[in-house]
């Protein structure tokens, strides 16, 4: 069993909770530093589960049980070579995005609106109101949030 | 007979590189990705015989032994899956290639489509091999990445946000995944599958919970498991057919094999796991209910992928033999149709020039065969005897029946959900081949992938999509086999002596 450090369970957790909720943004540019900052969490996470600090593990340097454990350093280095390959598709990804759409902000379901629309007037009033509200809510909010994104392309 | 285990991994990847590096010629690339996907058939073809008649087969990596080592195992399940999943590869590449030589010409080479193919079929070898929980997310991260540039390949206002959702999902659950692994890691100091089984049975029941939790998000996100499947409807219909079939067909059986293992080896139960079965019976009715509101054909097939991952969770859900065995067949059934529907779906909207359901009509006559295609997967997808889709159902459902009430009531969503399927095929059947013939309509955007008309359909389009229509039938003959090899596979699984034995030797 591990004994954790605090400092590095609180670091963690800031990690993982920052991480979460940049994810939950509409721009492209806020989810990806929410995918970076997530990542880190998860290879701190796997450095942590390795034990506390303690020897380099090469063989006639020191006792083996002074070693650290190698392998989720091995884990580490390989998974913060996948994140970073995956953050720079993503960053290239934004750029297309922001070329072609002229924002980097990941849109509602097209399709799924249109059902929405297809099947309001059929159904029942009260709860289809409700639905509308939220609808009208959320497109003004998400027009607003699109100039910010733009002006975060400029800035590039 | 150990190298033969490596080779679904190692040739494909190899095969990417050459594509890579001959990328002058069209034809040569042609050729390589096809030989490979066919020796690496046949390979799977002689794992799945020998695993079933000794055990399965251990590649110790670097010779390393187990637990320090990393292995690949081809155990009766792996192996019955590589094949399937390898088949269908085929078939797709088939019909991809074909597409390609119909809108761009022969001579048109390309330096992506070819290799990151093959990366996506090496992810997948290596996601159903492997014995090592690392090795399995890396696995995913292959077949992922592959996924991503296919999904964003030429890309378009609406693709590019289809594939954005894609990517951040997918991303977002492989560093889910890699905290898992991490708390595994912690948990037990092992990452190997075959020694977490012997060393997560000794951990406080709780920690055991929380670990099984989280592979299931983890493995439920990518297998689009109802409430984590919001992501697949979006994305998957604005890929290229071949891409969506690929997709549709492999990658959430993937996750749905990633749960399978991990649960049956690591976190075994001796009775039907509550959590799952409501799951399961949610994934099976959001999906089928939310398949009849759709209009866009792609958009329909997609959720009925999604309530189909329901069917093979319900299987895993029950915890026995035979329900393991049960989802084994689903799975097998379910890559073959579900592939072939959304390539029939490509030859649809390239005979309409539009994926609405409500803008179709009357196509049976206009190409009769196209209508065969689409009828026999529908009613495979269904489960009308004696496809494999009924066989595939029955034992699912026996399984069902025979493990409690609690069991028995979510069989009954099975039933509910198989005829759900069959409703919103037939609605499709009525709009798309039946009623007023209507004129294909114009080519919105001439310079996009969507090309229209008869001329834009090829005859080895039909003919990989004829392939896989025979593939499915051909399940449905050998269904006494199959389904005594997925029932020697579920008992393996269930046992898990067999593997952990081969692994720890």
């Amino acid at each position: 069993m591990i004994t954790l450090n605090l400092g590095m369970t609180i670091v963690l957790a800031v990690l993982y909770s920052v991480g979460f909720y940049l994810l939950l943004q509409r721009s492209l540019m806020r989810i990806l530093i929410g995918i970076v900052v997530l990542g880190h969490g998860a290879n701190l996470l796997l450095q942590l589960v390795g034990g506390p600090p303690a020897r380099a593990p090469v063989l006639g340097t020191a006792p083996p049980e002074l070693f650290a454990d190698p392998l989720p350093q091995a884990l580490a280095l390989t998974a913060i070579v996948i994140t970073f390959a995956m953050t720079t598709y993503l960053l290239a990804l934004g750029y297309r995005s922001w070329v072609l759409v002229g924002h980097d902000e990941v849109q509602d379901d097209v399709e799924d609106r249109r059902i929405a629309e297809r099947e309001r007037p059929e159904g029942s009033m009260s709860d289809d109101t409700a639905d509308t509200g939220t609808d009208d809510d959320e497109d003004p909010g998400s027009a607003a949030a699109s100039s910010e994104p733009a002006a975060t392309g400029g800035r590039r | 007979m150990t190298t033969l285990v490596t080779l679904p991994v190692l040739l494909p990847i190899l095969g990417a590189a050459l594509t890579v590096i001959g990328s002058r010629s069209a034809r040569l690339q042609r050729l390589i990705g096809i030989a490979v996907l066919a020796v690496v058939s046949a390979v799977a073809a002689v794992l799945l015989v020998v695993a079933d008649r000794s055990g399965p087969i251990v590649a110790e990596l670097g010779g390393w032994p187990a637990p320090v080592g990393i292995v690949l195992v081809a155990d009766r399940l792996s192996a019955l899956l590589l094949l399937i999943s390898t088949l269908v590869t085929l078939a797709v590449l088939v019909y991809a290639i074909d597409q390609r030589i119909t809108d761009y010409g022969r001579d048109t080479a390309s330096t992506t489509f070819h290799p990151i193919f093959l990366l996506l079929s090496t992810g997948v070898s290596l996601a159903y091999l492997t014995g090592d929980l690392f090795s399995l997310f890396v696995a995913f991260e292959i077949m992922l990445a592959a996924s991503y540039v296919l999904i964003t390949r030429r890309t378009n206002a609406s693709r590019i946000r289809s594939g954005m959702t894609y990517v951040i999902i997918s991303l977002t659950s492989s560093l889910l995944f890699l905290t898992t692994i991490a708390l595994v890691y912690a948990a037990t100091g092992t990452v190997n599958l075959a020694d977490l089984s012997a060393r997560v049975a000794v951990l406080p029941p709780g920690l055991q919970t929380l670990l099984a939790c989280m592979t299931i998000v983890t493995f439920g996100i990518k297998a689009a498991m109802v409430p984590l499947h919001f992501w697949l409807p979006d994305s998957y219909p604005n890929a290229p057919a071949p891409v969506t079939a690929l997709f549709a067909g492999l990658l959430t059986k993937v996750g749905i094999y990633a749960l399978l293992r991990t649960q049956t080896l690591v976190f075994p139960q001796d009775r039907p796991s509550a959590l799952l079965l409501v799951l399961a019976a949610l994934t099976m009715l959001v999906g089928a209910l939310g398949a009849l509101a759709q209009n866009d054909l792609n958009r329909l097939l997609s959720f009925l992928l999604v309530s189909h991952i329901g069917f093979m969770l319900f299987g895993l859900a029950v915890f026995d033999a035979a329900g393991v065995a049960g989802t084994a067949l689903y799975v097998v059934h379910h890559i073959t149709v579900q592939a072939t529907l959304f390539l029939v779906s490509g030859l649809i909207t390239r005979r309409t020039g539009t994926v609405a359901i409500d803008q179709m009509g009357g196509l049976a006559q206009r190409a009769p065969f196209l209508a065969v295609l689409f009828a026999v997967p529908a009613l495979t997808l269904a489960g009308i005897p004696p496809t494999s889709g009924f066989v595939a159902k029955l034992a699912l459902l026996q399984a069902g029946a025979a493990a409690g009430l609690s069991t028995a009531l979510v069989a009954g969503v099975v039933i509910v959900a198989s005829l759900l399927t069959l409703y919103a095929m037939v609605r499709v059947w009525i709009r798309v081949f039946w009623g007023t013939e209507k004129e294909p309509l114009p080519d919105a955007d001439p310079a996009d992938e969507l090309v229209v008309g008869t001329a834009a359909t090829s005859r080895p389009m039909y003919a990989a999509t004829a392939g896989l229509v025979a593939v499915s039938l051909a399940i449905a003959a050998a269904a006494g086999p199959l389904s005594s090899v997925a029932g020697r596979a579920g008992v393996d699984l269930t046992d898990r002596l067999p593997y952990v034995t081969a692994v720890l030797r």
